[in-house]
């Protein structure tokens, strides 16, 4: 054969081709966090012991007076549950953005990003089902707070499930961002002290932002700052049922900004970072 | 005129294979492409086209630019300077047209070892928006063509090195492309694993029509037939088929010409490299 046989190329891709590639990378990343048992097991062991050791110690000390969207008082556990399903997406954000680190350096995220279809697409994929994951580890969690008598409302468990949608994406999408700036698996110890440290505690996760603005002002506007705790309030309101708009649009208006700057910084021609070949290469 | 000056005068690519005689269009045009690293020039001004169904061997030592030209090829960099056409179209401007008809093996491996032989192969094909029941059909039949039928269940980690590349050759051709590209695909393999990988290679050249770059810094596995690149320091030094290199260098066989070409001193019957 000396010639190739040329057929006609079909420019654009069908709504299947699509279809099949965004259930192709959920199908992976749920096999990959399957067979990493104890990936699960720690996403789910870090809130308890929060819940169970730190919260019930401070049950005694911190007084919680009625705010909303809370109708009468409440445990100390019962406060920080949302926060605790918020650092339980935290933690996962950053654990994908760790994996696209280790694949890239690996090698595997070539197998993604040499795919014919758009950058944005499989990157928005990626970032679905990252979320997808955070969501099993939250309903886990949840199922076992329940038994720990932290039980909002039964609807608040459907209730729930956009905001949960929608913090899980903004803080993937971070990961993501995070993750095209870090060249090496070593840099990334970094992230947990300059990142999910910070945006942890500078937060309404632990304590009512009333309380921090009366201990320290400056915290106050940090933590108003931050976007993690809009994602927590987010979390805490549409768990009972409500919606607390200003959450939702800094949640959602990051969410935008965080996926735009990780669709940029991957972008081969205008990317972020100035990218050499990888070890070995040439 | 080349398909590579078509396309930089401003036409449609997309509609470029329709309309362009078959035999006009090569498989891989590169033409005038530079890229630095910073002040590090990678690439400097190359240009070569790859024939449809041909075997072109791109030899060159390490740090010659290979793989910085095979990650600008798969448009994991961005193009700085010049254009790449796959069967006429632009890499830069028509990613997903030209992609479609790429396969591709890259130097590291990329292969998810935590996953089994055939869940590798349904996720490249996954994203290649192939359907899971054609994939799976798909899947039977390039493992049985590479000879790794019997361990489609396997986890990759199982495999051995050789198997490992035979897995990603098949994977390449998952969702049948029409060039194939392999860096230095066979590293680290022991004589005869080389040797199995390079004649399949070499077969679907033959026996499909398939156009093939072939990456390497091995002297002897470039044939006598083949086209041949000497890339070095990210210039191409000569392009031909191998005698005619060979013989404008005034060399006796492709390590002299090499040595002649570059000024190195490797010795006969050793790596470029």
């Amino acid at each position: 054969m000396t010639s190739a046989t040329i057929r006609p190329i079909r420019s654009g891709f069908s709504l299947a081709e699509y279809f099949t590639c965004l259930s192709g990378i959920v199908w992976r990343e749920a096999l990959r966090f399957l067979h990493q048992r104890e990936r699960f097991i720690s996403a789910l062991v870090r809130p308890l012991v929060w819940l169970f050791i730190f919260a019930a110690g401070f049950r005694q000390v911190l007084g919680l007076s009625i705010i909303p969207p809370y109708e009468t008082y409440i445990l100390y556990e019962v406060y920080i549950a949302p926060g605790l399903m918020a650092m339980i997406q935290l933690f996962n954000g950053m654990q994908s953005s760790l994996s696209m680190v280790y694949d890239r350096e690996m090698g595997n995220m070539r197998t993604l990003l040499v795919s014919p279809l758009p950058r944005w697409f499989l990157l928005s994929c990626k970032l679905l089902a990252g979320t997808a994951v955070s969501l099993l580890q939250v309903y886990a969690f949840l199922l076992i707070a329940w038994f720990w008598d932290i039980a909002p409302p039964p609807a608040g468990y459907l209730t729930v499930l956009p905001a949960l949608i929608l913090s899980g994406l903004m803080l993937g999408a971070l990961g993501m961002l995070i993750s095209s700036g870090i060249k090496q698996l070593e840099n990334f110890a970094g992230v947990m002290n300059f990142v999910i440290f910070p945006m942890f505690f500078a937060s309404s996760a632990l304590y009512p932002l009333w309380r921090i603005l009366e201990s320290s002002p400056m915290l106050y506007y940090v933590c108003q700052f931050n976007p993690f705790t809009h994602a927590v309030e987010l979390i805490r309101f549409a768990l009972y049922g409500q919606v607390n708009w200003i959450a939702l649009a800094v949640v959602g208006g990051c969410t935008i900004v965080f996926m735009v700057g990780a669709i940029y910084a991957y972008d081969p021609s205008r990317g972020l970072i100035r990218r050499g070949p990888a070890g070995g290469e040439t | 005129m080349k398909a590579t000056d078509k396309l930089s005068a401003g036409q449609n690519t997309q509609d470029i294979p329709s309309r362009l005689d078959a035999a006009e269009i090569p498989a891989l045009s590169i033409d005038g492409v530079s890229h630095s690293y910073g002040a590090r020039h990678a690439l400097i001004d190359i240009g070569f086209t790859v024939a449809p169904a041909s075997f072109t061997a791109l030899l060159g030592l390490n740090g010659a630019g290979k793989s910085t030209l095979f990650s600008l090829i798969t448009r994991l960099f961005g193009i700085q300077r010049g254009h790449i056409g796959i069967f006429g179209h632009d890499v830069a401007r028509a990613p997903g047209e030209a992609l479609r008809l790429l396969g591709v093996v890259f130097q590291p491996r990329t292969l998810d070892l935590d996953l089994s032989v055939t869940q590798n192969l349904l996720y490249h094909a996954a994203l290649h928006g192939i359907a899971r029941r054609d994939a799976r059909e798909r899947s039977r039949e390039v493992l049985a063509r590479i000879g790794l039928a019997d361990r489609a269940g396997s986890k990759v980690r199982d495999l051995s090195g050789g198997q490992m590349r035979r897995l990603e050759i098949a994977r390449a051709l998952l969702h049948r492309p029409r060039l194939l590209l392999l860096d230095e695909a066979t590293v680290g393999l022991d004589v005869k694993a080389r040797a199995d990988i390079l004649n399949h290679v070499r077969q679907l050249v033959t026996e499909q029509g398939i156009s093939v770059l072939w990456a390497t810094h091995l002297f002897d596995e470039i044939g006598s037939n083949d086209d041949l690149i000497v890339l070095h320091q990210g210039r191409v030094l000569a392009q031909g088929k191998v005698a005619r290199v060979i013989a404008d260098t005034g060399g006796s066989d492709i390590n002299t010409a090499f040595m002649r070409l570059t000024g190195s001193t490797a010795q006969s019957g050793s790596p470029a490299s």
